[in-house]
């Protein structure tokens, strides 16, 4: 332990209660790693705040002595955002479960960063309201969590990101100050620091309390499982409904690897012999869904589907989505390991990246099962492996790696919701521009000038923020030393 | 105003910006120069005129995508985009205005509603710094998390930041059909709310002085059935066009025009509060934003207690540069001091419209 943590360690001692201030080995390992659990660092000290004021005190601490923090809420990412700094505190937000405020008349609700993203929901749902981000992992992921990723989900095709539910937060700078971002009413004046928060992955600082939009419950919602024969017949239908105007709450596409393997899981009983299915469905006032049903399934048909199920219950709701949610864990059941990959890109280029991606496969003897957000051409391949064989994991990182510059290629991105982290930050320049990356520094340099908040994610080299272009003050340096002339 | 340059490319705005840059000169843009007047008056030596940058570079109908030049006049690009049966989001709040300048303000208008605000539809920027650097931030997909969101960031901020050169846009489709249900009423809170906790998800829910008019898009047999749910709670007629005004600003040239925020609870708050200042009054009522004209601005103060009730604020939009010497025009800001350090890293020197914005940033 650094003299850093320890001034820091004897800080949190006097804020929090004893048992929120973990230093022993054996259980600072509990939080060695997230989601992404092939990276692991044991962090040097792991705090459990009860509230902000513990927090922010935290954070002073750390500010004052230079030591790192990385905030971690439920510890669900797949990108090793929240993973520990060896010589740094671990933020836990898990002790602040408060949902502070249900506001159905204002379609506003205040919770506390640990909070479950699905009990907002929960707690919003008796007055015919709901949080609609929803990321897989909604059961358990925190919204604390889902604020530094900009989470998505299946419904953010109609609904967007969590950067479009979020209208104001308590935020605790890398400083350790309190200020407000945003507010309850629209439109704070002044820049949307909010904005910039929201997706920064932990490296401006952490939210304390987060005030989200909540939306009106449909009135109706319809799910439709659709069997195609091939992934390019999915692909036209989803073009096909996209052009006829509509916009589903969701349009989700699995091909035929990821059907078995979801087969061999949970029994979804998917279509026989498909070689894609899509999950679609749609949502609103009863009259608008019904016209849009119509069309959706005249459209599945002239692409080429062989076979339609409409659910209209919760129950057989659940089960037509049980196969689609359960695709990552299920890919286990048919390969000892896998890569869960996360890149976008255009919507139309889906048949030809399929392809491409087909080839890679194909070229290097490596298995790709393909679970997608088809609406919004994001894709989720999973790429299989054994790490027990020789050269594999190896194989699996290449495509994997071959997968995002593909991705980059057709004018995607390297990540729709999973996040840069740790684990793609080395694949940043490939999308940005060493300038652009640099601008996007200037937020950070004013946020958290001495690179403490979250350090080592998402950008791989971090700027100097003494460094600020055009601010001369007195002479230049090498002016002064007279190897320059002003000219 | 200072001396104007025309350039026609981010390169050619990026040599202007580095000259800027070298001499030490202050700069605003300007897009089509519809809102030059709001904010605060700013001195410049240069004005950045951007409307030799106007062209609609990119329409990706299947991917529901448009790339845009800053100067591009919005209604331009609805126009293009139309021809494939969609639309970007954004109302004309003021005729002719271009994409940088609803950009820099975030202007928006009924839209709001149901498909938020510019920050909800930008997808990708290109912005020229002050120092001539030009940097891009998201992409042509509507999802993804790569990087900071710069976007968020440039958006309504009145071109203090950076000059944003080309803009991505997400766009929706174009409804087949589009009703109006207007109704007269001396009090509407109850009618909003009637309307925005139903199922008949209103695409805009406005009010123009004492009327109210719910505005609903789709398909021909969904919106008949919302038509019939809104005339239900709320009667009313029905119209297959825009009222007068819809979309627009209620101040006259000579006015002080305020936009006001609030949470839907205090609807009726404000709207009294504003009744009682005389002010003529137009907005999103369902989203929480109206936009008032007032004569005098004396009922400044009061306003601002009562929409701080209700958690929102009053900014002096546009108004005769007296006024605005004599008012605080952007009201309390918190988090200004993080503000002020995000303007000092993009613009060391302050010289991008400098003292427009908040906190004379």
């Amino acid at each position: 332990m650094t003299p850093g943590v320890r001034a820091v360690a004897t800080r949190a001692r006097e804020l929090l209660a004893p048992d929120a201030v973990i230093d022993d080995r054996a259980r600072l390992r509990t939080y060695e790693c997230d989601g992404l659990t092939h990276y692991r660092v044991v962090p040097a000290l792991v705090v459990i705040p009860e509230d902000a004021d513990q927090l922010a005190g935290v954070v002073r601490a750390c500010a004052e002595h230079g030591v790192p923090f990385v905030a971690r809420g439920s510890g669900t990412g797949l990108s090793g955002g929240a993973l520990p700094h060896a010589e740094g505190v671990l933020v836990v937000t898990s002790r602040m479960r408060a949902i502070t405020d249900v506001r159905p008349e204002d379609q506003r609700a205040v919770v506390q960063p640990g909070v479950v993203n699905l009990d907002v929901t929960r707690a919003a749902t008796p007055h015919g309201y709901y949080y609609a981000p929803d990321p897989s992992s909604q059961q358990i992921c925190s919204i604390g969590g889902n604020v530094a990723e900009n989470s998505g989900g299946a419904h953010c095709l109609k609904y967007g990101f969590t950067t479009n539910h979020v209208v104001g937060a308590d935020f605790v700078t890398a400083g350790g100050e309190v200020v407000p971002l945003g507010a309850m009413a629209p439109d704070a004046p002044g820049y949307d620091l909010l904005g910039a928060v929201v997706g920064s992955e932990g490296t401006l600082g952490i939210v304390t309390s987060v005030t989200v939009r909540l939306v009106r419950l449909p009135e109706e919602v319809r799910t439709i499982l659709v069997g195609f024969h091939s992934t390019d017949a999915a692909g036209a239908a989803v073009s096909a409904i996209i052009a006829a105007g509509i916009v589903p709450a969701a349009i989700e596409m699995m091909d035929a690897l990821a059907i078995e393997a979801a087969e061999e899981a949970v029994h979804c009983n998917y279509p026989a012999g498909a070689g894609a299915v899509l999950v679609i469905e749609l949502d609103g006032p009863a009259a608008e869904v019904a016209a849009e049903y119509d069309e959706v399934e005249r459209l599945c048909e002239v692409n080429g589907a062989f076979e339609q199920r409409l659910a209209t219950d919760p129950f057989d709701r659940a089960l037509i989505w049980k196969g689609r949610k359960s695709a990552f864990a299920a890919v286990g059941r048919i390969s000892p390991d896998y890569i869960v990959q996360d890149g976008v890109i255009p919507r139309t280029a889906l048949p030809e990246v399929l392809r491409a991606m087909g080839e890679l496969s194909a070229q290097r003897g490596v298995r790709v099962a393909n679970v997608f957000h088809a609406g919004d051409g994001n894709l989720h391949p999973l790429v299989l492996f054994d790490e027990s064989k020789a050269g594999e994991a190896e194989a699996a990182e290449e495509v994997s790696g071959a997968i995002l510059d593909l991705c980059i290629r057709h004018g995607g991105s390297i990540t729709g919701e999973h996040g840069v982290g740790v684990d793609k930050a080395r694949y940043l320049p490939r999308m940005y521009t060493e300038e652009d990356l640099d601008t996007m520094q200037l937020v950070r340099c004013a946020f958290d000038p001495d690179g403490i908040s979250n350090p080592g994610k998402v950008f791989p080299t971090p700027r100097l923020c003494g460094e600020v272009p055009g601010r001369h003050k007195g002479a230049h340096p090498a002016q002064e030393a007279g190897l320059a002339e002003v000219f | 105003m200072g001396a104007v340059v025309r350039p026609t490319s981010t390169a050619e705005v990026a040599d202007v910006l580095r000259d800027a840059a070298a001499r030490g000169l202050a700069v605003v843009a300007q897009g089509r120069g519809t809102k030059q007047g709001w904010g605060l008056p700013v001195s410049v030596d240069l004005v950045v005129d951007l409307s030799g940058m106007d062209r609609v570079l990119d329409h990706q109908a299947g991917d529901l995508i448009v790339e845009v030049q800053a100067g591009a006049r919005l209604a331009e690009v609805q126009a293009r985009v139309g021809t494939e049966g969609q639309r970007l989001a954004l109302d004309e709040t003021v005729p002719g205005a271009s994409i940088g300048g609803t950009l820099a303000t975030n202007a928006s208008g009924p839209q709001r509603l149901v498909a938020g605000t510019a920050r909800d539809l930008l997808i990708g920027v290109t912005v020229v710094r002050a120092d001539g650097v030009v940097a891009k931030a998201g992409g042509r997909v509507v999802k993804n998390v790569a990087g900071y969101d710069l976007g968020k960031l440039v958006v309504g901020s009145y071109g203090t930041l950076a000059i944003v050169t080309e803009a991505v846009f997400r766009l929706h489709p174009e409804p087949e059909v589009r009703r109006w249900v207007s109704v007269a009423a001396d009090d509407v809170h109850d009618l909003v709310h009637a309307v925005v906790h139903s199922q008949a998800v209103p695409w805009a829910v406005e009010v123009d002085g004492t009327t109210l008019s719910v505005m609903v898009g789709g398909r021909p047999d969904g919106v008949d059935a919302r038509v019939g749910t809104i005339r239900g709670l709320i009667g009313g007629s029905v119209s297959d066009t825009a009222p007068e005004g819809w979309g627009t600003y209620p101040w006259q040239p000579g006015e002080t025009g305020l936009k006001v925020t609030f949470v839907l609870s205090g609807l009726r708050d404000v709207l009294a509060a504003l009744a009682e200042a005389g002010a003529r009054v137009r907005g999103s009522a369902g989203a929480g934003v109206v936009y008032a004209a007032l004569a005098v601005p004396d009922a400044l103060p009061r306003l601002r207690e009562v929409a701080a009730a209700h958690h929102g604020s009053v900014v002096v939009v546009d108004a005769p540069d007296e006024v605005k010497a004599s008012v605080d025009v952007w009201g309390p800001v918190p988090a200004l001091e993080l503000m002020r350090r995000v303007k000092d890293q993009f613009d060391p020197d302050h010289r991008l419209a400098p003292g427009r914005f908040v906190g004379g940033i």
